[in-house]
């Protein structure tokens, strides 16, 4: 029992903003994951209160808590929508890194993050081998969406997936370090992990429109994960050491902004890092700060630093009907909706048209996904309906991991509608 | 005591996956949105049917176990914590909307429909449910009207109670009780439910309601009126009403509450301000016309140093955000927030706000106010820490003196939240010791082993 005062003592800690909490249930009206089960315990409410009798010794077995705590998909939406602003997202990171370190970590979850993730080198040519031999296990089955199945028996279930791209985009794209140019700005990309094994054209659109506006570059040679993969399942040893191993390659350059095109990336550095750099030398936490506080999305920096304007349409209209989804570690997270918008709107062949609650998450959550795909699926079934509903052909949107999501709900029910990033639309239009 | 064999019966008759039994999911059940301490149940059920609920009921009351039904658990006066070692029955799968008639102009649905859904699967056929509770957005109409809840439009066009034409619930025993009809009148039988309404889950559990559906006015026009002076708000809002007009949202905040949103939200609230009048008229665009300009000017010679009307939709929505900001800006001030609603008839309104003044001075404790002002309905806020036992102890002296001047004034405890177990204490002060213990006959001849919702409204 002496234990479980130490870790009440730990989950007290965080009292100050759990007692934010005026127990309103607001939340239930946006969270996704309780709109699928309706149980108490998968609302920000339930797990904040759950946190609040772990804090005050009411229960006997944390593994409780802990297990219920995981299942949720960090989308924020209850933050986005909480009357009395209780910063749910950084309890819950912080009270599982808390509750992971008190119970120990899962170890096939140890063997990913500290073994892979946290080894970047060793984790690009395990990847590497992986493109070259996940024909074995998969078979391509959507010509449109470039989706994948399962070859008979497999761990992904049904799911329809993306494989690892042949090439990865650090593979294709050399490091540079460029001068800015007409510009007169100078942006490290953070390419991400997902973007680089499975979408490396999304990374090399970017690069494309960075070039053709005279933005320099700063590609390092090297870089980590963003860490959120470990920081969600709690291993804040992990996370730290993905982090560092980021700065090494950032921290010493000189650039006026960090861009991403994953926005979970973009939020995990912006507001993650610091909240979470806890355990980092003063020196790195202040790189931490000034990093994260530099950190954008490719499109926000495109539209607000660069001043890519929409384009206004003469005489024929665009033929291409396309729609958006809000990823919500950019919206929920960082509040940035309208710029995406306005890279597409840039692009006069495609016309926008918005779908009903673009904002509403698709159900990804990354490894929330691997561990709970029946809650998961249906959350990005609903995600898939209103896509068709709006009668596009094309859904953009600014995250990788979103983009996986609706290649499976829309690949799976034989839609005949194209998933891309908004920067590759944005690419398109520009002359090469 | 809820043996193992009666839990293999409920998991038989509701699945597996609708009991929960671990400690953890029942944690989950144990409060609501009032500051109160939570209470564990022994086991939570969800019902996915009529037939299935009635038998739960039946089942409790064999088995001597005290039943509180749950919707979204957003209750402000206790309602919903359970009793310890209690059943909590959840109706969050009894949520279809049966039917809406739009020749007859009435809906039925199941207890567990969540408000602003039902509101909008109304308005999307060009008719109008008017009650607006603050939590509509996750609120059941089941608990609506077991609460009786109320809302911004109340001055106008009533509270839930005035929607309810008909019931069917379960008696203790599982057996099918019908009040009222599908009609515009009934007289048939007693009406039962007149004593269902506003009985917060103590004398029988809801399985459909009928609700009265009204046509969605053409029209509306919003203002927002500001003043320098407290009192004069205050009297304006009586005399709005003395004038024979009747908006249909009469809202008012006071300098603090203003404040609080500025900061929060930056709508452009003047800061100089002691107090806004939030209006909104409705009806027939010619009516609404010349309402607006009546209340204009009479908020003109009563004082108001500024008035801004709302010339279109997106004016108009800015004059509501900052009024539905408000709890959210005043919950943010402080870590603990306890918010009243004593009511008074409508023209104590300026006695009310000052005594609320005063009794934020007397107790040293941080007020904001702000609410229905055109029914009499206010919601003094108060801003604390509980963790704070010195200052707790003053805002529970503070709430007692905020009751017994709401009573002095010939008000009532509650205008919509209702008594729970937060107020039940009260209740004798405000009526009389017999009209307790006529209650209490009641409540013993329809539920003799007291199962129902145990404890709310008239205690034990």
């Amino acid at each position: 029992m002496a234990d479980m005062k130490r870790l009440a003592g730990l989950v007290k800690e965080l009292e100050d903003q759990l007692v934010a909490c005026m127990r309103c249930g607001m939340c239930q009206a946006v969270c996704p994951v309780y709109a699928e089960t309706g149980r108490e315990a998968d609302v920000a409410r339930g797990k904040l209160a759950l946190l609040d009798g772990l804090a005050r010794e009411m229960f006997k077995d944390p593994r409780g808590v802990n297990e219920r705590l995981m299942r949720c998909l960090l989308c924020g939406s209850c933050s986005a929508n909480c009357p009395s602003g209780v910063r749910v997202l950084d309890i819950f990171v912080k009270a599982r890194a808390i509750l992971t370190g008190y119970m120990g970590l899962n170890p096939l979850k140890k063997v990913v993050f500290r073994g892979m993730l946290a080894r970047p080198e060793f984790f690009d040519s395990l990847m590497e081998w992986g493109s070259k031999l996940q024909g074995i296990f998969i078979k391509p089955v959507d010509d449109l969406l470039g989706a994948s199945c399962g070859r008979m028996l497999s761990p992904l279930g049904d799911r329809r997936i993306k494989a690892l791209a042949p090439t990865a985009f650090h593979r294709s794209v050399k490091p540079m370090s460029t001068r800015p140019g007409a510009s007169g700005l100078k942006v490290a990309f953070f390419v991400g992990c997902v973007i680089d094994k499975v979408f490396p054209d999304v990374g090399k659109a970017v690069i494309r429109a960075l070039e053709h506006h005279g933005v320099g570059v700063h590609l390092p040679e090297e870089f980590a994960c963003c860490g959120i993969p470990a920081l969600s399942s709690g291993d804040s040893q992990a996370f730290s050491t993905m982090v560092r191993h980021n700065l090494e390659h950032f921290a010493d350059e000189r650039f006026d902004f960090l861009v991403t095109a994953c926005a979970t990336c973009t939020s995990t550095i912006r507001k993650l890092w610091p909240i979470m750099a806890e355990e980092l030398s003063p020196e790195a936490r202040e790189q931490v700060a000034r990093i994260g506080a530099r950190t954008l999305d490719i499109s926000q920096f495109l539209v607000d630093k660069v001043g890519v304007l929409p384009v206004d349409f003469a005489g024929d209209e665009p033929e291409i009907l396309i729609t958006y989804h809000d990823p919500c570690h950019l919206k929920k997270s960082l509040g940035v909706a309208s710029q995406p918008r306005a890279l597409l709107r840039a692009n006069p062949r495609y016309r926008f048209r918005e779908m009903v609650e673009a904002d509403r998450c698709c159900g990804m959550g990354g490894s929330f996904n691997l561990q709970h795909y029946d809650i998961s699926e249906g959350i990005g079934k609903r995600k898939r309906e209103n896509i068709v509903q709006s009668g596009c052909e094309v859904v953009a949107t600014s995250c990788p991991a979103c983009m996986l999501q609706m290649t499976d709900m829309l690949s799976k029910a034989g839609d005949r509608v194209q998933v891309k990033h908004a920067i590759e639309i944005y690419a398109e239009s520009l002359s090469p | 005591m809820i043996t193992k064999a009666l839990v293999r019966e409920f998991e038989r008759l509701l699945g597996k996956e609708n009991v929960f039994e671990d400690e953890t999911d029942r944690a989950t059940y144990s409060y609501d949105a009032a500051v109160l301490e939570p209470a564990l149940p022994a086991i939570v059920l969800r019902p996915t049917s009529s037939e299935i609920l009635g038998r739960v009921v039946a089942l409790c009351n064999d088995n001597a176990l005290p039943l509180t039904v749950r919707g979204a658990g957003t209750n402000l006066s206790g309602g919903t914590i359970p009793r310890a070692g209690g059943v909590v029955v959840l109706t969050n799968a009894l949520n279809r909307i049966l039917e809406i008639n739009e020749e007859d102009l009435y809906a039925v649905v199941e207890p567990g429909v969540v408000t602003a859904k039902f509101a909008a699967a109304v308005e999307a056929r060009g008719l109008f449910y008017p009650p607006d509770p603050g939590s509509q957005a996750v609120s059941t109409l089941g608990g609506n009207v077991a609460e009786n809840a109320g809302g911004l439009r109340g001055l106008r066009y009533g509270v839930t109670r005035d929607y309810v034409m008909g019931l069917e619930f379960f008696d203790v025993n599982g057996e099918r009780v019908k009040a009222g009809a599908r009609t515009v009148k009934c007289v048939s039988g007693y009406n039962l439910g007149g004593l269902l309404v506003g009985s917060e889950g103590t004398l029988g559990v809801f399985d459909k309601i009928i609700l009265k559906l009204i046509p969605m006015p053409p029209a509306r026009k919003a203002m927002m009126a500001i003043f320098s002076d407290i009192n004069k708000a205050s009297e304006t809002v009586s005399s709005i009403i003395a004038n024979r007009i009747v908006p249909v949202t009469l809202e008012f905040m006071d300098s603090f509450t203003i404040r609080a949103v500025e900061d929060f939200s930056g709508a452009g609230l003047p800061l100089d301000a002691a107090a806004l009048l939030l209006i909104e008229v409705d009806g027939h665009p010619v009516q609404v016309e010349e309402d607006a300009a009546k209340v204009e000017s009479l908020c003109r010679n009563m004082g108001a140093v500024r008035i801004r009307v709302a010339r279109d939709a997106a004016e108009r929505d800015k004059v509501w955000e900052a009024r539905r900001a408000a709890l959210s800006a005043l919950s943010r001030v402080k870590p603990t927030t306890v918010l009243e609603d004593a009511t008074v008839p409508r023209s104590q309104i300026p006695a009310m706000i000052r005594s609320i003044e005063d009794i934020g001075r007397q107790y040293n404790l941080t007020i904001g106010t702000f609410g229905h002002a055109g029914d009499g309905n206010l919601h003094p806020t108060i801003l604390t820490d509980k963790r704070n036992h010195e200052e707790w102890e003053r805002v529970e002296k503070a709430i007692d003196a905020i009751f017994d001047r709401a009573l002095a004034l010939g008000g009532t405890l509650s205008g919509e939240h209702g008594i729970g177990t937060a107020k039940s204490r009260f209740l004798e002060k405000e009526t009389s010791k017999a009209t307790i213990l006529y209650s209490r006959r009641i409540k013993a001849a329809l539920d003799p082993k007291n199962i129902l919702n145990p404890g709310k409204i008239i205690g034990d």
